[in-house]
């Protein structure tokens, strides 16, 4: 009994050095991505596009959100693109509409204030730090996208997306999709500009580099103080997003999430794993350590 | 061992047949399943599962609340994020027992493991049916790999985690199997697979938690925190602590026959011990929840609605089932540990769906409506617990899981 318990033990410490080398070679793994996620490198795109939306010049006729349904081949609203009533509640994009506009009574504004909400294309999208299988990517142009041939609808990008901006299709059984705003990027790639930009009658969105649109932007602020609140919404929001915003009225009046951090939601999660090859590599030492320690008690035992 | 007899007589079929029949003919086994606790599994069931046959014709809009804004519904605010931690089972209790020798918690050391191994067997279940394309689920691990997402982590983790458990458990499906030499393999790997499991477990239980880090805007500040995968962490602990206090007290009421005297006559002791270990998780725990506060500087949120809502949490489901188990464990009373163990439990569940549904989107107008889930979505979740508990039933009745089997005294 004795003889055979020892020849277990040996065994056993055996196994217990594979699983060790195993862990070791799956921090080694893991390990890359926290690297990677160590150094976000945002300089290799200089000239990504961006939206600047002026919400003092939208005047809520919805030729955007219609635009954007022909070019997207969306299918046909529930209430016409040229109908008020829509108003009355607060929309947000879905499954069949990638953009609204909404319409707010503001403090300190004597016209109601329209705000066009979609997918803001952030700088350091939170939805592809957060997918499991890469179904995002940030274009070298500026539009993120998403690819429905890896997703598996977890729906966890949408959780991470500090914008309400993905929607799902819960009304499909078999083949859900993630659905949200492309900023239009074939058309982009083929030197066009995006549908919305270009159908707006008043000019109030504009198509463009966005190092260009937040010149722009501070240049409208520094000329007509007194029509612009002295922000560009978009501009730091979480980590910068490539939709831009101007506005009238202070943005929180307008639903625009306030209390987002500087600084990349992902950043959040970085410590967390780059612990994670750590505890690869130290819990087995330590735990075989334990194990060592207790073995001789566990055999008398 | 009468299976035994019974079993060496008979043809490879008929053997079989008396395994699933636990040795009785069939008609006497199928009078033994009319009971009424089984009708009323019976009942949900056969609401439940055309319900979930729903879904995958219909769509998860038909079947529950999620939406736009609340992408996540019950069916994972309670089958996964209070279900994992109530799973912690295995891990502690092969820790404690393998790793740092505390043997006299062997009786309890199966309970744990198969506690724990179907507890994310069923995780992954509910995930099933909740994920858009659940034939896709092996992406993250074979076609596409996200490694900047703590998704991707729970998705590998989870995986591989309920691998080891399945093997940890093996032993106990071979014995019953008679598969005598498979089954000294699988013991041989059972220290392998503890560290493996503890590792692993450490990492997603914190996961889970981690998982909102990607959430700021859209959790209470109150329940968002730097600290948020510590908090899973430690309180997993202690919830499987109390989940093996929890199981080994059903199971020694309603499955007596099926326990042997090494169980029954010492799950008492064992039960004041488990509550001692649980007192000391839940100490720390309550005291980084507390820390947690001051250090993001909340205390004026406390004065508020929400506040309010935080204390019930944080007093009346961590501090006093906190203060019961204390009381138990200087009385030497399982019984007062039994009750502090099942209050601990309900804290741990309630922290989780906080988390997960109650306080997540607190801002967006309308919250507490969208929350609700429908009725359906209620009876696709209880028909799943069904499953759940009838499964683990039929695994106590079978095989050596309370007890040793006699044919194996080297055993477990
Ligand atoms: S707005 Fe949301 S969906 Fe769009 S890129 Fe940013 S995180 Fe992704
Ligand atoms: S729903 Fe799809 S795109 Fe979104 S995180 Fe999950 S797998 Fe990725």
């Amino acid at each position: 009994m004795d003889r055979k318990g020892d020849g277990k033990m040996e065994l056993k410490r055996r196994d217990f050095l594979r699983v060790a080398a195993l862990a070791a070679g799956g921090a080694a793994f893991l390990g890359r991505p926290a690297d990677a996620l160590a150094s976000p490198d945002l300089s290799g795109w200089p000239d990504r596009a961006g939206m600047l939306t002026d919400l003092t010049e939208c005047v809520g006729c919805r030729t955007c959100e219609s635009a954007c349904n022909a070019a997207n081949g969306l299918p046909a609203p529930d209430v016409p693109f040229d109908e008020k009533s829509v108003f009355d509640r607060k929309r947000r994009p879905t499954a069949s509409a990638y953009t609204v506009v909404n319409r707010y009574e503001a403090k300190g504004s004597a016209n109601p204030v329209y705000r066009k909400v979609q997918c803001n294309h952030c700088e350091e999208p939170s939805c592809a730090a957060a997918c499991p299988v890469r179904a995002y990517t940030k274009t070298p142009e500026g539009p993120v996208l998403y690819d429905k041939d890896v997703c598996f609808g977890c729906r966890y990008c949408m959780v991470a997306c500090p914008f309400y901006a993905p929607a799902y299709d819960y009304e499909s059984a078999l083949e859900p999709r993630v659905v949200k705003c492309t900023m239009c990027h074939g058309r982009i790639r083929a030197g066009g500009i995006p549908a919305c930009a270009g159908s707006c009658p008043v000019g109030a969105i504009t198509f463009g580099k966005r190092k260009e649109l937040l010149k722009i932007a501070r240049d409208r602020i520094r000329r007509f103080p007194d029509r612009y609140v002295e922000q560009v919404y978009g501009e730091y929001e979480a980590g910068g997003t490539g939709w831009l915003y101007l506005s009238g009225v202070p943005f929180p009046q307008l639903d625009f999430p306030d209390n987002l951090p500087k600084k990349p939601i992902v950043e959040n999660t970085k410590g967390f794993l780059s612990a994670v090859p750590l505890v690869f590599t130290l819990w087995p030492a330590l735990l075989g350590l334990c194990y060592a320690a207790n073995g001789n008690k566990e055999e008398k035992g | 061992m009468n299976d035994n007899t019974i079993a060496k007589a008979e043809t490879y079929p008929a053997r079989i047949a008396g395994k699933l029949t636990m040795g009785m003919p069939l008609s006497e086994y199928a009078r033994g399943l009319v009971t009424p606790f089984n009708v009323v599994c019976a009942v949900i069931l056969s609401v439940g599962l055309p319900l979930i046959g729903l879904r995958f014709l219909r769509g998860l809009a038909t079947v529950t609340h999620a939406s736009n804004e609340y992408p996540w519904s019950i069916l994972l605010g309670w089958g996964l994020f209070s279900g994992v931690p109530l799973s912690a089972t295995g891990y502690v209790m092969a820790t404690a027992v393998y790793i740092f020798g505390f043997r006299k918690y062997h009786p309890l050391v199966r309970l744990g493991v198969l506690t724990g191994f179907m507890g994310y067997l069923f995780a992954v279940i509910y995930l099933l049916i909740d994920i858009g394309r659940p034939w896709r689920i092996y992406y993250p691990m074979a076609v596409s790999y996200g490694p900047t997402s703590v998704l991707f982590l729970v998705a590998w983790h989870v995986s591989t985690y309920l691998t080891v458990q399945l093997l940890e458990f093996s032993p106990a499906i071979l014995e019953w199997l008679n598969a005598r030499r498979t089954r000294k393999w699988a013991i041989l790997i059972t220290v392998a697979m503890t560290i493996a499991g503890v590792i692993l477990s450490t990492l997603h239980q914190s996961a889970l938690g981690a998982l909102f880090l990607m959430a700021p805007g859209k959790l209470h500040p109150l329940w968002y925190s730097a600290f948020i995968p510590v908090f899973f962490f430690i309180s997993s602990i202690y919830a499987g602590l109390c989940m093996v206090i929890a199981v080994s007290t059903v199971a020694s009421k309603y499955l007596k026959d099926k326990a042997d005297e090494s169980f029954l006559g010492s799950l008492d002791g064992l039960t004041v011990g488990l509550g001692k270990a649980a007192c000391v998780g839940m100490f720390v725990y309550f005291t980084l929840r507390i820390i947690g506060v001051a250090h993001e500087d909340q205390w004026a949120l406390l004065s508020t609605r929400y506040g309010g809502w935080f204390l019930v949490e944080v007093l009346l489901f961590v501090l006093v089932p906190f203060l019961v188990l204390t009381a138990g464990v200087k009385r030497g009373s399982a019984r007062i540990v039994r009750f502090g163990a099942f209050h601990a439990l309900a804290g741990v569940i309630l922290t989780r769906l906080n988390i997960s549904i109650l306080m997540f989107n607190w801002n967006l107008p309308g919250h507490f409506q969208a929350i609700v889930p429908p009725l359906r979505e209620v009876f696709i979740v209880l028909s799943i617990i069904v499953l759940h508990i009838l499964i683990f039933r039929w695994i106590l009745n079978r095989m050596p899981v309370l007890r040793e089997d006699p044919a194996y005294p080297d055993s477990h």
